[in-house]
């Protein structure tokens, strides 16, 4: 097979400008006549179906939840890039461009990139349009702040609920279009498949979650924006409910899983606490931008303190090791995602942790608290000496950035973070790998689009902070309303695509069949317990390092695993109504293929890049080491039922406008 | 700690429901309530029982999903969190722990512990947004400052997460709460300016034909809500509403 990412000619930075004035446009007349089908109504998705249907195409779009506002984008906190130069610190959309491209350790494709940093500013515009309340400055304009891996402020917030506001402001013109019978909202339904008629995409078996019912739905394209698979880890920072089966269906259909192995595990969570556990929960990177962090410097201290005997607070200055800044004096605690995990775990895996399971690090606010409380009562003309006072202004200017981050911490840890440094540990958080898709989010299936994080596109090896809701939003409002008339002006003859063919047929019956399967099966053990057994062989042998032992182990593992599962698992209740166990037993079920997948794709290349790091490719000072002689390509995989043995299909990376460097943060 | 469980089952939405008793030994202080429930629902699909049904997504507070009315109040004790916020050290050995769906004639039970809101979406389809379409071309973002003070007022009032518990609260199963927090936040912006007028109308009257009961100011919402969402934005609705209505003939 080849791949052909119909990438537009020209320069750089008229390829995007170039490409849209050539693609073919649908009359509003015949765009009347199409259907598009959108699964998922998080950022990306929301912000598609609204397009669309806004452009005139009738659109239904599909969530599992009970509300497109619930999608898991509703949880992200920190904020949204874009290259507005607000600051006027030298921002462009070059350096965007440029920034992301390196964060992602040159594994991300130069063309898609650029056109993510041109329109990322249109973002802002949009949703300040919409009544998107974003953080201001006094004087009534939009304030930034940083995220790590980049050295201006380009990041636009709402306080730590980023996510929620600008998906309300997608889910606000969703419903807009909802209103008017532009979008049929499917609620509670799950896809099930992807129905191929002639070789083309045409639309999806669907089950209503309330009811039980399988049901068919036909379209002319399908957009599936269904998210990142992160759970296949059990525990991690996504929502309950995200999965990868959608996206594992139409790789079943033939649609290619590009880069599955490369997982973003973020350094900012709080560790775990119990087997209990069902889920981690982040604290924004945002809160590097003040908290620093560090271990003890003597292993003693560390001792002491995971025994209860020495509190944090005490440990004087000279004490304390603040490894980032140490190790990277350029970005100190600003270093991406990947490098500050892999910092973490070096600590603790050495005996410097802090908890008392020895997984944890500090990220102490108390030189934050005390900088912004000295600046605080110079500008009130106050006694910048005064320490009570200093402390205590200074944690109001923390409230206010952090508030609701501190909040969140102190419900679930019940420390409070004001008086004693947080504790945190990496966790699964992100997923770059997804559905390989072309320069114009299509698959390899024609009529099957993949937008947001379920794609593979725009972030390589590692995803900077706040770019993912830039690129969910970039993909739906837009990127796909101009590629997908590309497409759909060959089916303005085509008329409405009956449900009662074959095609249907089939994959209902099999989408059944499976259902039967799971509900009948007589076995004694719950979903969650192979869950956790799966999330478990991921995170030890694909997870933060990775080495061709533990790989090939953890396919075995996981191939026994999954036999183990399709005989043992039991699904209570029936088929005929609503069953979260049987939901969770099908999207269980497409994990592990997943998992099997991830550990061969994370075998298969033996570099380390961005989160993928393979302990034999490494300097001698442990920094990850990329071998672009040999890798510089995008894995995309071929379904086969024994996901160790699919085929790998390379789409060669060519840098034209970057020159490929070691990524250095020192 | 072991804990006595009541809690409300019910097969479908036109099933009737009862409470049912259930034990539960080993819980760590340091558990949310929803993994109390996932152990419960552990043991109980290791008898051959269903487990309990209820919605929950993000737990973190944020995606409005986790609605459990828990000892009479929703959300359970503690204020300004969500269920799935709610931590066992709230509770102590022994206790006997009511657990309950959201009530409220607009919100109908879908199974055990689930209802369906979906009546917040249709208020919210009625009028609770901006009508601007996609396009690249709005003005810059820039080029309309917004008085921080009313910026940070229509982002407090933009962080309810459609969850119910203001409803489920009042006596009157009055939403007025969550209406009013979408209203607020347009209003105090510029961008809402312009449908100002048929926004309040319009979502207030799809409020009543939702079921909804009428508010009267007994202000257990404001206490229950998670998210800390303020009476004033009732206030600023019933005003909007009051200006709406003396100009709309
Ligand atoms: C805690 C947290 C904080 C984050 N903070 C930030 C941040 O500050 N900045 C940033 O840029 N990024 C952040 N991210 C990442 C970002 O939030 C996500 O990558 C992004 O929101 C994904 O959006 P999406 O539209 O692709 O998918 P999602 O929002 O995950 O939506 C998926 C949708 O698909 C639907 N769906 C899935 N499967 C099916 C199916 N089979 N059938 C029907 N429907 C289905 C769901 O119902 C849902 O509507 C954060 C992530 C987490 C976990
Ligand atoms: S106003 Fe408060 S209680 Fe009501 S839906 Fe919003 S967040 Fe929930
Ligand atoms: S589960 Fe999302 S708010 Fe509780």
């Amino acid at each position: 097979m080849k791949l052909d990412s119909k990438i537009p000619e020209g320069p750089l930075k008229d390829k995007w400008t170039y490409h849209k004035n050539n693609v073919n446009l649908v009359s509003p007349a015949n765009k009347r006549q199409i259907d598009v089908i959108v699964v998922g109504t998080g950022l990306a998705g929301a912000s598609a179906a609204a397009s669309l249907a806004e452009m005139g195409y009738n659109v239904s779009a599909f969530c599992f939840q009970d509300s497109p506002r619930r999608a898991h984008s509703i949880a992200a906190q920190g904020g949204i890039n874009a290259a507005k130069n607000y600051q006027n610190d030298g921002d462009s959309t070059y350096r965007l461009f440029y920034d992301t491209i390196k964060g992602g350790d040159y594994r991300a494709r130069e063309a898609n990139v650029y056109r993510l940093a041109e329109v990322s500013a249109n973002i802002i515009d949009q949703c300040v349009a919409q009544g998107v309340p974003f953080a201001r400055e006094y004087g009534g304009l939009l304030d930034n702040r940083s995220f790590g891996g980049v050295q201006v402020s380009r990041t636009f917030y709402a306080k730590g609920q980023t996510g929620q506001q600008l998906l309300l402001g997608a889910y606000s013109a969703l419903s807009r279009q909802i209103a008017k019978g532009k979008v049929k909202m499917y609620n509670r339904h799950e896809m099930m498949d992807v129905v191929i008629v002639d070789g083309k995409a045409r639309g999806i078996i669907a089950r209503n979650l309330v009811t039980g019912e399988v049901e068919r739905h036909s379209a002319h394209a399908v957009v599936l924006a269904s998210g990142g698979y992160g759970n296949v880890f059990f525990l991690s920072t996504n929502a309950m409910g995200s999965n990868v089966s959608a996206a594992w269906k139409a790789h079943k259909r033939g649609a290619l899983m590009a880069n599955p192995c490369f997982t973003q595990i973020h350094p900012t969570c709080i560790p775990v606490s119990g087997d209990y556990q069902s889920k981690l929960t982040l604290m924004s990177e945002s809160l590097r931008n003040d908290g620093r962090i560090w271990v003890p410097k003597k292993k003693e201290d560390a001792e002491a303190i995971r025994a209860g005997k020495l509190k944090p607070t005490q440990l004087a200055e000279e004490e304390r090791d603040y490894y980032l800044e140490r190790r990277y004096p350029a970005f100190g605690n600003l270093v991406p995602r990947d490098v500050a995990s892999r910092a973490a775990k070096e600590r603790c895996d050495a005996g410097f942790g802090v908890n008392k399971t020895g997984q944890a690090v500090y990220l102490d606010f108390a030189s934050a608290i005390e900088r912004y409380g000295k600046e605080q009562a110079h500008m009130k003309g106050l006694n910048e000496n005064d320490k009570e006072l200093v402390i205590k202004l200074g944690k109001e200017v923390v409230a206010s950035k952090y508030g609701n981050l501190f909040q969140m911490y102190e419900k679930i840890t019940d420390d409070n973070p004001y008086e004693t440094p947080m504790m945190i540990y990496p966790a699964v958080h992100y997923t770059m790998g997804g559905l390989w898709v072309d320069y114009n989010l299509m698959t390899n299936v024609p009529g099957l689009y993949a937008a947001g994080e379920a794609n593979f596109s725009d972030h390589g090896a590692n995803r900077l902070g706040a770019s993912a809701l830039m690129q969910g939003l970039a993909d739906g409002y837009f990127v796909l309303p101009y590629t997908i008339g590309d497409y759909l002006s060959g089916d303005i003859r085509t008329g409405k695509i009956p449900t009662d063919s074959k095609e249907f047929d089939q994959a209902e019956k099999e989408v059944q069949d499976r259902i039967k399967k799971l509900v009948g099966n007589k076995g004694t053990k719950s979903v969650d317990h192979f869950h956790k057994q799966l999330g478990l062989i991921m995170w030890n042998k694909c997870g933060m390092a990775r080495n061709e032992k533990g790989l090939k182990e953890a396919i075995s593992e996981i191939a026994a695993l999954r036999e183990e599962f399709w005989k043992e698992v039991k699904v209570p209740g029936s088929a005929n109504e609503m069953n979260p166990e049987l939901e969770k037993a099908c999207r269980v079920a497409d994990f592990f293929e997943l998992g099997e997948l991830m550990c061969k794709d994370a075998l298969e290349r033996k570099e380390s890049c961005g989160g993928h790091f393979r302990e034999e490719s490494k300097t001698e000072e442990g920094e990850a080491m990329r071998d672009d002689e040999n890798f510089t390509f995008v894995s995309a995989w071929a379904y086969n039922e024994k996901p160790s043995e699919s085929e790998l299909v390379k789409e060669e990376l060519k840098f034209e406008n970057v020159e490929l460097k070691t990524r250095s943060y020192k | 700690m072991k804990l006595n469980l009541k809690i409300w089952r019910q097969k479908g939405p036109n099933a009737s429901g009862k409470m049912v008793d259930y034990q539960i030994d080993e819980v760590s202080p340091d558990m949310s309530f929803l993994e109390m429930l996932d152990v419960l629902n552990e043991q109980l699909i290791s008898k051959g029982d269903e487990p309990v049904v209820f919605d929950h997504d993000c737990r973190e507070g944020i995606c409005g999903a986790c609605s459990l009315h828990i000892n009479g109040e929703p959300h359970g004790p503690g204020r300004g969190i969500t269920t799935c916020q709610l931590h066992m050290r709230s509770f102590k050995d022994g206790d006997t722990i009511y657990i309950e769906p959201f009530r409220a004639k607009a919100f109908p039970v879908v199974k055990d512990l689930m209802v369906d809101r979906s009546a917040f979406d249709r208020i919210i389809q009625s009028g609770g947004y901006v009508s601007v379409n996609t396009s690249g071309n709005t003005i810059d973002a820039n080029a309309t400052p917004v008085r921080k003070e009313n910026a940070d007022a229509a982002f407090d009032a933009a962080t309810c997460i459609g969850c119910g518990a203001c409803v489920a609260s009042c006596k009157n199963a009055s939403a007025m709460l969550f209406v009013s927090a979408k209203v607020s936040q347009f209003s105090l912006l510029p961008q809402g300016q312009p449908e100002a007028k048929e926004r309040v109308m319009n979502m207030v009257s799809q409020m009543d034909e939702e079921g909804f009961g009428n508010c009267t100011n007994t202000g257990a919402c404001e206490v229950e809500c998670p998210k800390g969402i303020s009476l004033e934005n009732i206030a600023r609705m019933n005003r909007e509403y009051l200006k709406a209505s003396l100009t709309s003939k």
